[in-house]
């Protein structure tokens, strides 16, 4: 199963090792990391997404807890959270393809941010399941190059943190 | 008042009242070690090779319960620690170990004796504090021994760059430390108390199974009079033995791989198995699809991600180890009625652990004139003080000091259980002696473990450590060869120690005291002659080679499947 746990820190040099360390010490499964500070200047916030069964994914969270500069873990239940994540994307944009660039870009309301003859690049911003078929709409069409922020997350209403 | 960083290191560890430390000079920390000269309230012992200087500081903690403290140079001292601190990690030891850095301007540069050693003991540490700013230093020696000692215990690093240690700050040692990220449990939530309870009252065939944490947390009194109010059999692991006494007839002694017939036997049969502050280790449970397959189980640890991070569990309680058995020990008294009769209806169940017993008890066979290796350890029990303390090495020896030895008082049994370390039991007795310079220390070690630091013979002449060394030489890497000869046919690939050394003459060049009993009839004269004597002294004992540590439960086989001893 996929989860999305997010965990805050302290935003102190080595932390993030401190996770990834984790997770690649014990082998767990990382999908994607995103990490920066919060509004709150003395923690940063770090979105992962994983796999595991229900063992794998409370001994995470556990182990996650465990680490001294990590101060909450929360693993996100998708009908309690929104996940967002952002890619760029260039694509081949030749003669019979630049239409459908754009077409596809439209329906996914991604902004085209640079243009060449050959290319697109376009920015999209979605849940990862609309991003990923976005992607798979642009793929035969000849992905160049691809790059995402992976998945944040942030709780409904009174869910997260302070809720 | 201002003072520089190395003082103010040693200002810390006189407050969290450290006494002895065991450390080894070098560039990075000689500011300390200038400062420790006239330092007179903390004693600084020499070891001869860092990673001895940890194990030592390790001895020193789980014979005392206090933290163990280290200190060694950058680059190549700070990496000789490594062992040490792996071995204190895996077994939850208390420690602090401070090591030297390059000055802070020059890390990351590929400095003169520069290791990252923030990044090689993160895995291996509770946590890890790089000192960036001399104004944090106080606060940060706070912290670290307060993660050392609290929650599960662990080994914590302070790494301390030159410049740190120069530079002057004015010194304030904080009274209290808030850590918002570490907040260990200690209360157990009563109504998981309430339901362990009822589930005993449940239960017709219950064991306890202890683990070193009862004796970390201090909880041996508590376990042991809950046991006993409760009539309940108690097995332990390696780690717990010592905090249930072993002359008890509830006592099953050690289960697991090398484990009592009875004690295998108990598990795979109860109905009920109440792990105390033990982590189901592999070596304890065998094969996990049939451990205790006919059991509930109750987990009692103050770490969560021990509970069900290998077996099932029906009833978690986290919690300090000390506390929770208070708690649970309000509700389990006479008062109790559902208890008072479950505990009729476990007299069937004890006999029948009664007849497991005396069906295959530990047992060997004393034939001939050559030593069996376990005569030995019962005639060291026999001989020694009633609250010796004994520290083993890794290998045959250490399973048959655990087997035979026969452990009654927490904290006199010092092994490296988890991360089973050769090298460890002469330099942890070292430690321990210095913490008890009254008591008797003795090492157990194969001819093969003592090698890996027997350089530490001159720290014992030099500083009055008078450890009763006792090697059981088989000239054999045993516990290998016994895998070998089990499961290799006999191909002792690189196990037979070829080279016959004379350990007298070995004790001798240290100036410490060697005797030797190759005969079964000479081993009372040299345990007893070796006890006599002053200062430290090496017994050697020429043992049956080819001895097998029994029972055994072949790596991954089921707790049942035992090869017993003939
Ligand atoms: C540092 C280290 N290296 C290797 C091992 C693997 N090992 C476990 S027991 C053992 C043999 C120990 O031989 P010896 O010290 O002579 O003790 P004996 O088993 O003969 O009692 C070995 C090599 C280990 N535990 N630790």
């Amino acid at each position: 199963m996929r989860h999305t746990i997010a965990v805050l820190v302290e935003n102190e040099f080595g932390v993030l090792s401190r996770v990834v360390g984790l997770f690649s010490g014990r082998g767990f499964n990382i999908d994607s990391l995103t990490v920066a500070p919060t509004n709150d200047e003395s923690l940063s916030r770090i979105t992962v997404v994983t796999r595991g069964d229900e063992q794998i994914i409370e001994q995470i969270t556990k182990q996650l807890n465990k680490l001294i500069d990590v101060i909450k873990v929360i693993d996100f239940e998708a009908e309690n959270a929104i996940e967002r994540e952002m890619v760029l994307v260039k694509v081949n944009a030749e003669e019979q393809s630049r239409a459908e660039v754009l077409r596809i870009a439209d329906i996914f309301r991604a902004k085209v941010i640079d243009v060449t003859p050959k290319s697109y690049t376009l920015e999209a911003t979605g849940t990862p399941a609309k991003v990923s078929a976005m992607i798979e709409l642009l793929r035969p069409l000849g992905l160049k190059e691809l790059v995402s922020t992976g998945p944040v997350v942030i709780g409904r209403g009174a869910k997260g943190w302070k809720g | 008042m201002k003072m520089n960083g190395a003082r103010i290191v040693l200002e810390c560890l006189k407050r969290e009242g450290v006494d002895t430390i065991f450390g080894y000079p070098g560039g990075t920390v000689i500011n300390l070690y200038d400062e420790l000269f006239s330092f007179k309230e903390i004693r600084h012992i020499l070891p001869r090779h860092e990673q001895a200087g940890v194990h030592a500081a390790d001895g020193y903690a789980r014979a005392t319960g206090k933290v163990g403290v280290a200190l060694a140079t950058s680059g190549p001292g700070a990496t000789n620690t490594i062992t040490g601190i792996a071995t204190a990690y895996m077994d939850s030891i208390p420690m602090v170990i401070l090591t030297g850095q390059v000055p802070t301007a020059l890390i990351g540069n590929d400095a003169f004796q520069e290791a990252d050693i923030i990044g090689i003991t993160r895995p291996c540490t509770k946590h890890n504090f790089l000192v960036k700013d001399v104004k944090d230093l106080a606060v940060i020696m706070k912290k670290a021994f307060y993660i050392a000692r609290t929650g599960r215990p662990g080994p914590v690093v302070v790494d301390l760059p030159k410049d740190i240690q120069i530079a002057q700050t004015e010194f304030e040692y904080p009274e209290t430390v808030d850590i918002r990220g570490y907040k260990p449990t200690v209360e157990g939530h009563p109504r998981q108390i309430e339901k362990a309870v009822a589930m005993i009252a449940q239960a017709k065939k219950p064991v306890i199974y202890v683990g070193g944490g009862v004796i970390l947390g201090n909880a041996s009194e508590e376990l042991t009079t809950l046991a006993k109010q409760l009539d309940i059999p108690v097995t332990t692991t390696l780690m717990g033995l010592g905090s249930f006494p072993e002359d008890h007839p509830l006592s099953l002694g050690l289960l697991g791989m090398h484990g009592t017939y009875y004690a295998n036997m108990a598990v795979s049969h109860c109905d009920l198995l109440i792990a105390v502050a033990a982590r189901f280790d592999d070596r304890v449970t065998g094969k996990i699809a049939s451990f205790a397959p006919h059991a509930k189980i109750i987990h009692l640890d103050v770490d969560p991600t021990s509970i069900k991070k290998n077996v099932r569990v029906d009833l978690p309680i986290v919690g300090d180890v000390r506390e929770v058995l208070t708690q649970m020990l309000k509700v389990t008294d006479a008062k109790n009625k559902d208890l008072a009769a479950a505990k009729e209806g476990f007299a069937s169940w004890k006999a029948e652990i009664d007849e497991w017993k005396s069906k295959h008890p530990i047992t060997y066979r004393q034939t001939g004139s050559t030593i069996k290796p376990q005569y030995v350890i019962q005639r060291l029990r026999a001989l020694s003080d009633p609250d010796a303390i004994v520290a083993t090495d890794v290998g045959q020896h250490q399973m048959w000091t655990a087997q035979f030895f026969g452990f009654t008082i927490p904290r006199t049994l010092l092994s490296s259980g988890g991360l089973g370390t050769m090298g460890f039991g002469l330099p942890a007795a070292m430690g321990a002696q210095a913490a008890f310079p009254g008591r008797q220390v003795i090492a157990i070690c194969g001819d093969g473990g003592f090698q890996m630091n027997m350089q530490e013979l001159a720290t014992m002449v030099q500083n009055r450590l008078d450890v009763k060394i006792v090697i059981l030489n088989n000239n054999f890497l045993g516990m290998v060869r016994q895998w070998q000869e089990l499961f290799f046919d006999k191909r002792y690939s690189s196990t037979c120690m070829e080279l016959p050394i004379d350990f007298i003459k070995l004790a001798e060049a240290f100036g410490a005291v060697g005797l030797r009993a190759t005969k079964v009839d000479e081993v009372d004269e040299v345990i007893t002659k070796g006890f006599a004597t002053k200062g430290p002294v090496l017994m050697e004992f020429k043992v049956a080679r080819e001895e097998k540590v029994l029972p055994m439960v072949p790596a991954g086989a089921s707790l049942t499947e035992m090869v017993l001893a003939s």
